[in-house]
This record gives structure tokens, sequence and C-alpha cells, in this order.
């Protein structure tokens, strides 16, 4: 029952049919990597789950440890403990990332309780510290003016500080040169643990040899057209997704 | 879940706060509609002298010669009914200089707005009007012993009418609109003070302004004189309960800071969505002065309001700090004037005005610095924020400098939360109300920071709420 399970997804945008029928378990405790080529529809996938106004569920399931998030408003999915670190994070001017990061943490709370100030600033900074983050940041407003670098650290950050059940990472490797990857992967792994479980979308194999797969998928035209084991991933590396395309059309 | 507020302060959030009235027998009561037996009567109840009685009169052939300013204001003034408006309510109870003295219902109002908490917390005195007159009027000990006067202007024209009548509409004349005229012919209540020479008061002079009646007008008529060297920092709020019928809220307030004076004057008001209000606020800034408006526009149906300075000594500084924020259903009229009478005086406006829904904010700006003049300076800056696609943001900068011996910078800008920007915030957990409060709170942060603590925190908790009452 621990998992989150999507169930023969089809969703369009703007009347275009993206995903067409996709089936995916992550169980709690595990890792799942899914990986396709531009424009297969991860992202798609990402917006989907977490509640995006623009993308229409045209049948199918998405439940969290059984619970259907599709009738739910975005904020209730994310309070639910669904977490989507985003490909292309908003800048929200005026808004400091402590101030952000503290609204995010009270609003997990129940009525009349407040954070303790004291003890977030503490976890902040020591979080900050083992993804290598300056102390100032917490001063800057959310993303805005940061480094593609600096958006996929803070979306790992904000991560740790709101520990999700379920992590969706989008393309968090984009952007990152290899120290900052190593960094942000140490930060999920971490994070790994019996009781969380990640969804892990990248375009290259070179993030799955930090943060380890339990399982790779593969993402083809709104399908998953093949799962395997960790193994998997550098299969695609060598042989592109051309090999596969075939053995999709052989399939159908 | 908890929804309700992000605030890090511990005061709770009730939307219909000060939604609430109290059926009160006033002792006296002007009737409906404007006529000069309305003025007589409000001259009577208050045993005026006979100048005053003049005044008033004459005042009301100005605002019914002057033609409503529909030709570049809101058309919805023309909704405005003058004839089912009450000019004058009250208890027939002079104010009281005790709790414990104010009528019950009276005394219950202001316990749930917190003013006799606030008073005790953090505020040099205090004078709370309950519809036309002061219900409860105090100012501490120690403040009184350095000749601090603050009274309403009632007693302020019969106790001290040298010096106010010395001042008294010389900083806004009864026909410097229609509604000063209003004001001029019917006001009652408001505060009058005067700092003596050199006093820096330490703590806030607080009015609070509170509507209870239904189809009422409030007209009070603030007169603040600081003399020479003294400072003063005074703070109003206001709210009314919201009814069917409209409610006028019409007040004239007139600031004069004489040489080396500082006023700032703070107002933080949260009308209910039924109250036209249209106010007329200038402060005369002397040699050397500043006069400092922090104006927080909250609620109401339509705001028109534009604080001015008059820098009419050499040195003199004005400031306009304003924030609006047009909800659905509500126009937020409001702006600036600057205008500089002397040399090396210096203007600063900054306004920042957020749209949400159908919600319209407006900003007009007037600055004049002429000729003759030398070595002034004027910054203007007006941001709009817009929350959703349907908002409306009109701006009318009226900058008129005359002559090379001046500086002055104008800025604006439009920005929008975006979408993409709520989705973000609401995918981390926050509601959408939260999402926009934060935005809004982050919008005008910079301002904020520069209020003193209490009001910061009482901005913030009213943006709260306005954004919880907007996404229903
Ligand atoms: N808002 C949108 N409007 C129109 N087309 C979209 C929109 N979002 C995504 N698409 C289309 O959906 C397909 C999948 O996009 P996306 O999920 O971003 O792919 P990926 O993340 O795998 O690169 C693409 O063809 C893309 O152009
Ligand atoms: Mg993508």
């Amino acid at each position: 029952m621990s998992s989150l399970e999507i169930k023969d997804l089809h969703a369009s945008v703007n009347g275009i049919d993206i995903l067409k029928g996709l089936t995916l378990s992550v169980p709690m405790g595990e890792v799942h990597a899914i990986m396709g080529p531009n424009g297969s529809g991860k992202s798609t996938l990402a917006k989907v789950m977490a509640g995006h106004q623009d993308y229409e569920v045209e049948s199918g399931e998405v439940l969290l440890d059984g619970e259907s998030l599709l009738g739910m408003e975005v904020d209730e999915r994310a309070r639910e403990g669904l977490f989507l670190a985003f490909q292309y994070p908003a800048e929200i001017p005026g808004v400091s990332n402590a101030n952000f990061l503290r609204a995010a943490r009270q609003a997990r709370l129940p009525d009349g309780e407040e954070i303790d100030a004291v003890a977030f600033y503490q976890e902040m900074y020591e979080k900050m510290a083992q993804l290598g983050i300056d102390k100032k940041f917490t001063g800057r407003a959310v993303n805005e003016g940061f480094s593609g670098g600096e958006k996929k650290r803070n979306e790992v950050l904000q991560m740790m500080m709101l520990e999700p059940k379920y992590a969706v990472l989008d393309e968090t490797d984009s952007g990152l040169d290899i120290d900052a990857l190593k960094i942000v992967a140490q930060g999920v792994n971490a994070m790994r643990s019996g009781d969380r479980g990640f969804l892990v979308i990248t375009h290259y194999q070179r993030l799955l040899e930090y943060i380890v797969p339990d399982h790779v998928h593969v993402l083809y035209e709104g399908r998953i057209i093949r799962s395997g084991p960790k193994e998997l991933a550098l299969e695609l590396e060598e042989k592109g997704y051309d090999w596969l395309k075939e053995g999709e059309l052989v399939k159908n | 879940m908890s929804k309700d507020s992000n605030s890090g302060n511990t005061i709770e959030i009730d939307r219909e706060e000060a939604n609430f009235h109290y059926d009160v027998n006033y002792k006296h009561d002007a009737g409906m509609g404007l006529s000069e037996d309305t003025l007589d009567y409000i001259s009577n109840v208050k045993g005026e002298d006979q100048w005053i009685a003049d005044f008033r009169k004459k005042a009301l052939s100005v605002f019914h010669k002057k033609k409503m300013p529909t030709h570049w204001a809101s058309e919805d003034l023309d909704s405005i009914n003058f004839d089912e408006i009450r000019y004058y309510l009250s208890a027939g109870e002079a104010p009281k200089r005790s709790w414990d003295d104010v009528p019950d219902e009276m005394k219950e109002t202001f316990e749930r707005l917190g003013i006799p908490e606030k008073e005790r917390s953090f505020l040099a005195g205090v004078e709370a009007q309950f519809d036309s007159e002061a219900a409860y009027s105090n100012v501490k000990d120690a403040v009184a012993e350095q000749g601090v006067i603050f009274v309403n202007s009632s007693e302020g024209l019969a106790e001290h009418a040298d010096i106010f009548r010395k001042w008294f509409g010389k900083v806004i004349p009864t026909g410097d609109n229609k509604f000063s005229a209003l004001n001029s012919a019917v006001f009652s209540g408001g505060s009058f003070i005067y700092v003596p020479p050199g006093v820096k008061v330490k703590h806030p002079l607080q009015a609070y302004f509170r509507i209870n009646a239904e189809q009422f007008g409030q007209f009070e008529r603030t007169l603040i004189i600081v003399d020479e060297g003294a400072e003063l920092t005074y703070m109003e709020g206001c709210t009314a309960p919201k009814f069917e019928t409209n409610t006028l809220h019409s007040a004239v307030v007139e600031l004069v800071a004489m040489k080396d004076a500082k006023i700032q004057y703070i107002t933080v008001q949260n009308w209910s969505a039924n109250v036209f209000n249209l106010v007329t606020k200038r402060g005369l800034a002397h040699e050397n002065a500043e006069v400092r408006w922090i104006d927080c526009n909250i609620g109401s149906r339509l705001t028109m309001k534009y604080p001015g300075v008059v820098m009419k000594g050499a040195g003199a500084r004005g400031e306009v700090i304003s924030i609006a924020l047009a909800n659905d259903g509500q126009h937020q009229d409001t702006g600036a004037k600057m205008i500089h009478a002397a040399d090396n005086t210096t203007s600063n406006v900054v306004s920042k005005s957020i749209s949400v829904g159908e919600g319209r904010s407006t900003y007009r700006g007037q600055v004049h610095i002429p000729k003759h003049l030398k070595g002034c300076k004027n910054n203007t800056e007006c941001d709009a924020l817009l929350i959703n696609s349907k908002s409306r943001t009109d701006t009318y900068p009226a900058i008129t400098v005359r002559g090379n011996k001046h500086s002055t910078q104008h800025e604006a800008s439009v920005s929008q939360v975006s979408e993409e920007q709520i989705f973000y915030m609401k995918q981390r957990g926050l509601s959408e109300a939260e999402a926009m409060s934060l935005s809004v709170n982050g919008f005008v942060n910079d301002l904020v920071r520069e209020f003193p603590m209490e009001y910061s925190v009482e901005l913030k908790r009213l943006i709260d709420l306005e954004m919880e009452g907007s996404v229903g």
C-alpha cells in the first residue's frame, strides 16, 4: 500500500495528448529513475502529479499511499507529502528564502501551533552547510537572479527542509557541474530511507552514478516502454533511445 | 492542516474581526440629509461660537457649488446619495479619560479592536472616536506634563481657540475640493494636537475612527501643530462594519510643522467594502521641517486620497510612502501632492499598489517646482503589482518642474504575480491565500521595514486577512 502509484494515466495540455497510458509504481523506500528523450513527457508527468492547472487529466489515477491525489488542490498534495523539484524553478521576487521556507513549514503545522524559529534557523543552516550554500542566501529572494546551479541546490534544500514522503526530481542534474552534482547527490542520498520514495527524472545517465536507482524506466511518447534494473541506464547511454523505439514498435 | 497564518505573530486571525456593530441609543441625531438645519443642529449640540457656525454655512454653499469631480475621477462617486446619510450621531457625552467610564457598547467595540491593549503597550495617548464624537481620549501624564495637547476638535476649538483658529483651514482651504468643503460644513471629532517647541514625543499618539451606525457619514477634522524643533508620530486606524448601504468617510487632516519640526503621520485603514473614503490630507513644512505621510489603504469601495506636503520653508522635506491594496470590487485612487515653495526643498514619493481580482488601483501624483526656486529635489517611484489578469492599474504622474536648477527622478514599474509563481508556492504546501500574502508582503517589504514595528505587524496581518478573503 505504501507507494506512489500511477495507473494508466492519460493527460493532455491545450488539447494535445501528452501522457498516453502511463503506469508506474514507486514503493516507499525505493528510488526509481525515469529516462527519456526530450519531449517524451517527463516534466508533464511531474506537473500532472503535482496538480498544475494547465494539464488536463483525461483518465487514470495517481495514488499516494493508496489515496487519490487527483481530486486535491496543489497545496493539499504537497502537504500530503508530495514534493516536486522543478526543472525550471520559478523566481519569487521580494520573498526571502528564509521566509518562504518558514511559511512552507508553518503551513504543515496544526492550527494554532507556531513554528519554533530558533530550531528552524538552526536546522536550515545545517542543511545549507551540507549543500555548500552560503549563509547570505537566506536573505535573498527565492531563486531571483540565481544561476541554474543555485536554483537546483535550492530545490534540494527545500526538499531537505520539507521532508516529503515522495520526491520527484525533474532534471535536478541539469545546470550542475560535477562538484555540485556530487553535493546534490549526497543531499538526496542522505534522505534515502525506508519511509521515503524518489522518482528521479533525468536525461543523462551521469546523475545515476551518484544517485543509484533501484529501477530505471524509459518514457517515450507518453508511455513507459521499458523498465529494468539500474544497468538499463548504462545500456541507454551506450545505445541511445532508437534501439528501444524499435522495440516499442514491435510491441505494438 | 493549518491554513491560517504564516505570519509568525501571535495575533489571532479572523476575517470578520471588524465586521460587527452595536445598537446604540444616540442622544443626538441630526437625521437624514444635509441642509443648513443640519449644520445648526451640530453647532447647537456642540455649543459652538458663531464664527464656526458661519464657517460651516459658508462651506455648505461651497460644497453645493462644486461639481462632483467625475470628469477626472471615478463615476462611482455619483452613487453617493447625500440625502440618505446621517451627518451627526452621538451619545451626548464628553470623551472619557478612563475606559471604565466609557459606555459599555463603545468600550466593547474598542476592546474588540484591541485599542486599550495597544495603549497600554506602546502609545503615548489615544483618542477613540465612535461615529461623530470621541468616546475616549487620554494622553499619558508624562506627555501631558511636557505641555502636549491632545484633544478632539471641539475641545481644541473651545479650549485652545487662539492657536486652533490661527491654523484651521489654512493648510487645506474649504474650497480645496468638494469633499474638503463637505467636511468643513459638517466636521465633528478628529484630533487637535499641539506639541510645544523642542518637545520630542517619544511614543506615538493614536486616534482610532470607528463607524458603528448604518447610513452614516464620519467627518473628522484633525489639526496637528508641532512647534519649532519638536517631533511627533501620530497614527490613525479606521474600521466600519459592512452594511448593504453606503457609508461615507470624509476627513480633513491639516499638519503644521514649524521650523526644524518633524511630523510622521501613519494611517493603517481597513474599511469595509461599502465605504466611500474621500479624504484630504496636507502638511505645511516650514524651514528645515519634515512632514512624512505613511499611508496604508486597505479596503473601502472607493478611496480617493492624495496626501500632500507644501514645503514652505527653505530646506523643508516632504515624504509620502503609500501602500494601497485593491481587492475585488474596490478602487484605490491614491497618490501624492508635493508643492515645493522654497529653495533646497526635497520630496520623496514611494507608492506601491496591489490589485487583486477585479480590484483597481490608480496612482495620481503631482509634483510642482516653480521656476524661481533653486536646489529642489524630487524622487517619485510607483510600483504596481497585479495579481491575476482582470486587475487594472493606471498611473497619472504630473511633474511640473520649471527651471534647470533642480533634480527630479521618476520610476514606475508594473509586475504580475504569475500563475507559475503561485503554483510553485502551492507545491511547497502554501494555500493560495498564503502564497498571495507572501508575494504581496514581499512586494511591500522594503517600505514596511521603515514603519514602527507595531504597525508593520498590523499591516501584515491585514494583508493576510485580505488575501484570505480574496480567494474565498
Ligand atoms: N504548456 C504546454 N503547452 C503545449 N505543449 C506542451 C506544454 N507543456 C508541454 N508540452 C509539450 O508536451 C511534450 C512533452 O513535454 P515535456 O513533458 O516538457 O517533456 P520532457 O520533460 O520529457 O522533455 C512536448 O512536446 C511539449 O512541447
Ligand atoms: Mg522536462
